[in-house]
């Protein structure tokens, strides 16, 4: 501790200098922390997945539509609790941007394998009777103001039978989903309904979720589902909730990889700024280190004060930046891309590499500093 | 008068390009304890060598340099800087101050390698600061002090640790006439009321006319003309 005047000192020699390095470690941080966070984040995606629910998608891809006649053979197979046929209808709603999804189901049978989403009972009740009945997520509602009663225009690139590509659905509920808030920017309406109405795919649905009453039994029934289609035009792939949403996860690319390739990228570009910092800084003070070393400080204490400067400017800088991540992250989750809070393994990976680039960036000039010679420095001075 | 500094056919010479510079030729020297020693010669004499072997930061290459008791050539790098710090004050002709440092934390920079406590530090700086007639600048930085109270400043940074010798290059070298008088003053205190032992490197015959010895030297070697000023 009683150094810390010292080291601190020859850290603001240069207090630009030290300022504009300070500054470009927390931007690297602030994007390591972000981006780091989204990948951890994504990667973790499906964590908390349940282990007794099975989604049932086409062997061939997921956009490839399934009969949904299958949701009766699926309902079969032994272990099988309950299942649910899923199409879905993307539009948007008064602008382009504002992108919706209606998800067409049973809608008793779909609030029953998710009983997070938490409905009224009547309002449930209504959507069964009301064939352009629409539930809609909390989210959405509060996002555009829409209440129970209102009649919400979708324009899709679905064609309906009357030749338009405009969907009405009335809001009869809002559901809410307390633990999974990004699960509540969906609506959900009568699968008969836009069946019924849709000009093209009738019959068929991209997926089925499948409750089933012993997880243990899962990979069993995955397989079950797939054996019944198996040879068919339509052969599927059933897979567990975890394995779903990855996969779905994988369809965006390798997030880790690239958010690797860019934080990899930008720290390398930081060792030469931090280096060059620190022995701009070591070069500088080469007659006061050889002060400081006349007068009693061993070597290994001179190359320990210039690692110690190192380690500060850069565990203060990622600290900075970390934190100010942290309070943007939120940022990420309002863009549906991510959670909001920054995964806490974020935080410890990044003081590691703080640590490791103070190693690295401080090394070369705190060896520079232990080989000097006090007689030369001083008689360069 | 006990030695404290004792050099015994000290030899020393530097390489510079493919040329070799005897600096030092088989030179005897003894300090007694309490005397105050000017060492004058031309440039290139080896005047700064001879100081810089007294004052551990340098090795002879040949010969025996005793100082307080301790044979220096036999003492390896982190034991001699532990030496150091125990026995030597430094004092240079540009002062040598740390510049982000107080004169204060300047003071106290040989301290952090004792383990005296923060308040055995705050009073033992006070009083070498108090000893310089620096007290009252204690919170100032070297740049915003002149050069002769930068010098005090060293002065104190050299007797805080109460070394048994104080080794001076040049102290007055970068000081004009009045400044270096008053430096001098302060040396001359020093030595004779702490009975500090002091080697002085100088050109400026005044100065050395301070000292209560003083030696020539002349292309390494020690010159037999010595004036003894005092016993």
């Amino acid at each position: 501790m009683k150094f810390i005047p010292l080291i601190w000192a020859g850290l603001w020699r240069k207090r630009t200098r030290t300022i504009l390095t300070l500054l470009s470690i927390v931007l690297a941080f602030i994007l390591f922390g972000v981006l780091q966070g989204v990948a951890t984040w994504l990667n973790g995606f499906g964590a908390g997945s349940h282990t007794n629910r099975l989604y049932v998608v086409s062997r061939i891809s997921e956009i490839q539509p399934l009969p949904s006649g299958y949701l009766s053979h699926i309902t079969r197979v032994p272990g099988v609790r309950q299942a649910a046929q899923v199409a879905a209808l993307v539009g948007s709603y008064q602008q382009p941007a504002n992108t919706v999804v209606v998800l067409a189901t049973d809608p008793r049978a779909m609030f029953a394998l998710y009983p997070d989403w938490r409905v009224a009972p009547q309002q449930l009740q209504a959507l069964t009777q009301t064939r352009t009945g629409v539930i809609v997520g909390a989210r959405l509602a509060r996002l555009y103001g829409w209440r129970v009663g209102d009649v919400i225009p979708i324009r899709t690139s679905v064609l309906k039978n009357d030749g338009t590509t405009d969907w009405s659905f009335q809001v009869v509920g809002v559901y809410d989903s307390p633990d999974q808030p990004l699960e509540e920017d969906r609506m959900i309406a009568n699968y008969e309904y836009i069946d019924e109405a849709r000009h093209f795919e009738r019959g068929t649905v991209f997926a089925f979720v499948v409750g089933i009453d012993d997880p243990s039994s899962a990979t069993r029934i995955c397989a079950a589902i797939d054996a019944r289609f198996a040879n068919s035009a339509d052969e599927t792939l059933t897979q567990d909730e975890k394995e779903y949403v990855q996969g779905q996860i994988r369809q965006l690319g390798d997030v880790g990889s690239l958010v690797n390739a860019i934080v990899g990228a930008v720290f390398f570009t930081l060792l030469f700024l931090t280096g060059n910092t620190m022995t701009q800084s070591v070069r500088e003070r080469i007659p006061e280190l050889a002060v400081l070393k006349a007068i009693g400080f061993a070597d290994g204490s001179v190359t320990l004060l210039v690692l110690t400067e190192a380690a500060l400017l850069c565990s203060a800088a990622a600290l900075i930046g970390l934190l100010t991540a942290a309070a943007i992250f939120p940022a990420t989750a309002a863009l549906g891309i991510a959670g909001t809070t920054m995964p806490a393994r974020v935080y410890a990976f990044g003081l590691l590499i703080a640590v490791g680039l103070a190693l690295i960036s401080g090394l070369p000039p705190a060896w520079r500093a232990h080989r000097l010679q006090v007689v030369e420095a001083l008689a360069a001075r | 008068m006990t030695a404290v500094v004792s050099l015994q056919k000290v030899a020393k010479h530097y390489v510079r390009g493919a040329q070799r510079v005897e600096v030092l030729q088989t030179l005897d020297l003894e300090v007694g304890s309490g005397e105050f020693l000017a060492l004058m010669g031309p440039s290139g004499s080896g005047k700064t060598t001879l100081l810089n072997l007294i004052g551990g930061i340098d090795r002879a290459d040949q010969g025996s340099v005793t100082v307080a008791g301790e044979a220096l050539d036999k003492l390896g790098s982190r034991a001699l800087a532990r030496w150091r710090a125990a026995h030597v004050g430094f004092v240079f002709q540009f002062y040598n101050l740390m510049p982000m440092l107080s004169a204060y934390q300047n003071v106290e920079l040989p301290l952090l390698l004792t383990n005296l406590t923060k308040a055995q530090r705050t009073t033992n700086v006070r009083a070498a600061l108090a000893l310089v007639d620096m007290s009252e600048r204690q919170a100032h930085r070297p740049a915003e002090l002149s050069g002769g109270q930068q010098q005090r400043v060293a002065i104190a940074r050299a007797l805080v640790a109460d070394p048994t010798l104080l080794v001076c290059d040049e102290p007055t070298g970068d000081l004009d006439r009045a400044m270096a008088s008053q430096i001098l003053d302060l040396l001359e205190m020093v030595n004779r009321e702490l009975g500090t032992t002091i080697v002085m490197v100088t050109h400026d015959p005044l100065a050395a006319d301070r000292a209560s010895r003083r030696l020539h030297l002349d292309k390494g070697r020690l010159c037999a003309a010595a004036t003894e000023l005092a016993a």
